[in-house]
């Protein structure tokens, strides 16, 4: 699934955030910051709109590039003055993520999204526009970089945004915890007093060399620890988050055992495979493991976990590679507009409860991916429930 | 280089050159041989790491290398540190913070004692009476108001009232009053009700008022039929059959889990580990508590007929655990609770409540005793130590004083001062301690010295021959180690 094409003709005097809108019946104070998105070129009563495309080729009308003929009322869109256009919001998607700067202070060597060292202030800008227009009823929105908390006080007026506009929405940062070291920074996040909000952060081992090698920045292992104990002294509810490679992989076990006896108070930990993107690529060989070879390191840690009372999920790995034990902790976490199953998935009968594979994974996957049996189908509903048809067909 | 000695691309730094520039520092630990070749060490909190002896020589040389396979161990347990030890530290605060979080909690137990007049003539007891005398053995409603206001003072979240004896049904109005008025007064506030009982006098109309209100039941039972009557004479000799009786009842009446039994170890009852053992299993139990007389009361004036000495327990005790733990491995369910204290406070991070096992002691900080007479105690112990003449314990009486006088004014605090196990001589040195504790009235009592002293104290031996068996089954890395992990 594509989130960014271009469309053809277009100039701005300036970039917009535009809902869409299919009904051109729509009250007159909202028209300007929605886009009226046609079948057909029937330009009836649509004065008044900050955009007006077609999703079929028409004459007098621009056309929406047909890659993004998913889009639906309430999906929001931002258009550069180039006509660039992008995707920042799927309503019917719980896969939604802020990106709010591409800048980082680490490098991770694994990092899907390698950082860049830009000016992008209007992204905070973008998204508070575009909060203002989102459903009442998305139930999560994620927030992401990059380094969200290197744009503080934008990063504090989107939070603070999402808990007036958006009160029944569920939302995860994803942070590297580094400058919670400071206390005054997690005590300006716990003063906005979010009810739903959780920071994921990442510890890649209980040896704080390793850590900061595969962060590539010295000291973060510090940093990032303090900044956890900082958070929980405010109270803010946190996600750990543990990326397994050929790096990390070793210590996995004693890393669950770091994580139950020291920070107990965690919501959530989260135990992940890898994406073949970005820097991923660049270190392959460094990487990469086949996930098959590691379900004896991770049995253990999910069992040291779990045994410890901290709720402990899997993400971003098949069920044909996880022995039977683990399935029950596997999540269907990768994001649907990335999200792929391979040929061999046609035939499984478990594929509807499957994490599957980052589209990445089309460039390197384990060797060991087959389709699973019908015995296997009435293990996971034991596990996940008997799924409604809407629930399956969902991605 | 990498660990699968990879090139990482240009852009990155080796591993090598994240490594601190500073040679390794120890942490505070304290270690202990388990066997002859191999020691524990433990921190504050009671994280831990077992490490065979030469290597421990290397580790406080300085000259343990970092590729040495326990060296990481060591980094990711705050046992060493290189450069900056500001994270171990905070990370070592938080987990002693952790573990003594109950104490902000403040007083959870609230004993109230009904009455002692009791059917029952054991030779271990310490406090009974076969009395028929109500008005001078029995707590009043007036007294146990008292109580009751005293119990809320305490600013613990969760509360647990236990009903003790004598044999405390036999001042069943009392029990009523008690738990009425706490039901009335208990706001926000978590509160267990459980009486200690022989379940002799046990009536339905108090299973439908126990039912009502959700109170639960502790009983005697010391093993087979032939043992347990022998230990708890009675009329009739049938405290055994009363005993199964009142079990059946409670359950049926109250649920399967509503009932659970107490056995007291004598003399009698070293022979027959087992027998005791399977007597639980074969009363649908899932738990026992391997249990040692206390040197008071009765006990200590009857010590040539039902007493042992240390040895011996323990011995009875690894037998218990180790029967205990084939059963398991047979497929029963059945946890020895006293091992189960001791490996919370090994396994996990977290604080464990057991009054006998606290640093500073439990005196008071975890329960409060208030006798049938308005007698105000720190423990159980402290007041059987009183019924033998001795009332060093006694904070005061609920009648004449306040909560802050029983605290305050009373011998309780420089008692709980004396009584922090990271200061004590012989524990401050002790490896074991952040799993043990100490118990000041039985240092007082066998002793005559609230501190005691550790070379002649048979609490310290049984808790370390105890402490240095468990972590000889955990080390197995075996089957049995999984029973004991499972007991958690």
């Amino acid at each position: 699934m594509k989130l960014y094409s271009k469309i053809h003709g277009l100039r701005l005097a300036e970039p917009k955030v535009l809902r869409i809108a299919e009904e051109p019946d729509r009250p007159g104070d909202v028209k300007a910051v929605e886009a009226l998105l046609l079948e057909q070129s029937t330009r009836t009563n649509a004065e008044g709109f900050g955009l007006m495309l077609s999703r079929s080729t028409s004459a007098g009308l621009l056309q929406l590039p047909p890659e993004l003929n998913y889009l639906r009322t309430g999906d929001i869109i931002r258009v550069s003055t180039n006509g660039e256009l992008s995707v920042l919001y799927r309503k019917n998607s719980r896969f939604n993520t802020m990106l709010v700067t591409e800048r980082c202070n680490s490098k991770c060597l694994m990092c899907s999204q390698p950082p860049r060292d830009i000016n992008d202030d209007f992204l905070i800008e973008d998204w508070l526009e575009a909060i203002r227009l989102m459903s009442p009823e998305t139930a999560e929105l994620g927030i992401t970089g990059g380094e969200p908390t290197l744009r503080f006080q934008g990063l504090l007026d989107l939070i603070a945004a999402t808990k007036e506009h958006l009160p029944n929405t569920a939302l995860h940062m994803l942070s590297n915890g580094r400058l919670f070291c400071y206390l005054k920074y997690a005590q300006r996040i716990a003063a906005i007093g979010h009810r739903d909000f959780v920071i994921g952060i990442p510890i890649y081992s209980d040896v704080p060399t390793i850590h900061d090698f595969v962060v590539q920045a010295e000291k973060a292992f510090e940093q990032t620890l303090l900044g956890i104990l900082n958070l929980a002294r405010v109270h803010q509810r946190i996600e750990i988050r543990f990326v397994i490679h050929r790096q990390t992989v070793d210590r996995l076990p004693q890393f669950a055992r770091f994580v139950a006896r020291n920070l107990p108070f965690v919501d959530h930990v989260a135990l992940m495979g890898l994406e073949i993107m970005g820097y991923t690529r660049s270190n392959l060989e460094t990487l990469w493991i086949d996930p098959l070879d590691f379900q004896q390191q991770l049995e253990a840690a999910v069992f040291e976990l779990n045994w410890a009372g901290l709720p402990v999920s899997i993400y971003n790995l098949p069920l044909c590679l996880l022995p039977k034990p683990l399935w029950r902790y596997s999540r269907q976490s990768i994001s649907d507009w990335k999200n792929i199953y391979f040929d061999e998935c046609q035939k499984c009968a478990v594929q509807e409860f499957c994490a599957g594979f980052f589209a990445s994974a089309e460039m390197k996957r384990s060797r060991f991916i087959r389709p699973l049996a019908m015995s296997d189908r009435e293990y996971a509903i034991d596990i996940f429930g008997e799924k409604t048809l809407e629930q399956a067909t969902e991605k | 280089m990498n660990s699968n000695g990879a090139k990482l691309a240009p852009a990155f730094r080796p591993v090598g050159s994240f490594q601190r520039n500073a040679a390794y520092r120890l942490l505070p630990f304290k270690s202990i041989r388990l066997s002859t070749s191999m020691h524990l060490l433990t921190n504050l909190a009671g994280d831990y790491v077992t490490i065979p002896e030469e290597e421990l020589k290397s580790l406080v040389q300085g000259s343990i290398g970092r590729d040495h396979p326990i060296y990481n161990d060591l980094v990711g347990r705050q046992f060493i540190y290189e450069g900056d030890p500001s994270v171990s530290l905070e990370l070592l605060a938080a987990q002693y913070r952790t573990k003594q979080s109950l104490l902000s909690e403040f007083t959870g137990l609230h004993i109230f004692v009904t009455t002692l007049r009791c059917d029952h003539s054991c030779h271990y007891c310490q406090v009974s009476r076969v009395s028929e005398d109500r008005a001078t053995f029995d707590m009043s409603k007036e007294t146990g108001a008292k109580g009751v206001d005293l119990m809320f003072q305490s600013p613990s979240k969760y509360l647990k009232v236990e009903f003790q004896g004598g044999e405390s049904l036999l001042n069943f109005e009392v029990v009523r009053y008690v738990v009425e008025l706490v039901q009335q007064r208990k706001g926000g506030r978590n509160v267990q009700f459980v009486i200690a009982s022989n379940l002799a006098f046990l009536t339905d109309e108090m299973l439908s008022f126990c039912a009502e209100h959700d109170v639960k039941f502790s009983c005697s039972l010391d093993g087979p039929k032939s043992l347990h009557n022998r230990n708890r004479p009675r009329p009739n000799s049938d405290s055994y059959e009363k005993t199964i009786e009142g079990i059946k009842r409670v359950r049926t009446k109250l649920g399967a889990d509503a009932v659970s039994a107490l056995m007291t170890t004598t003399a009698d009852t070293l022979e027959q580990a087992e027998a005791v053992i399977d007597e639980y299993v074969e009363q649908g139990f899932h738990s026992i508590f391997l249990r040692w007389i206390s040197p008071f009361g009765f006990a200590i004036r009857s010590e040539k007929k039902i007493g042992y000495d240390t040895e011996r327990f323990i011995d009875f005790y690894k037998r218990g655990l180790e029967h205990t733990l084939q059963l398991n491995l047979q497929g029963k369910c059945l946890r020895e609770e006293y091992a189960a204290i001791m490996l919370r406070k090994i396994l996990t991070p977290y604080a464990s409540g057991y009054v006998d096992l606290q640093s500073p002691a439990g005196l008071g900080l975890s329960v409060l005793v208030y006798n049938y007479d308005g007698n105000v105690y720190a423990s159980d112990e402290s007041r059987m130590l009183a019924e033998m003449g001795d009332r060093r314990f006694c904070l005061g009486n609920v009648h004449r004083h306040t909560y802050e006088q029983l605290f305050l004014e009373s011998s309780l605090l420089e008692t709980v001062l004396d009584t922090v196990v990271e200061g004590m001589p012989g524990c401050s040195d002790c490896a074991f301690s952040p799993y043990c504790g100490t118990d000041p009235v039985y240092n007082y009592a066998t002793q005559r010295d609230v501190v005691g002293h550790r070379p002649t104290s048979s609490f310290c031996r049984r808790n370390m021959e105890i402490l240095r068996y468990l972590f000889s089954i955990l080390e197995e890395g075996s089957d049995r180690s999984r029973v004991l992990k499972g007991w958690v």
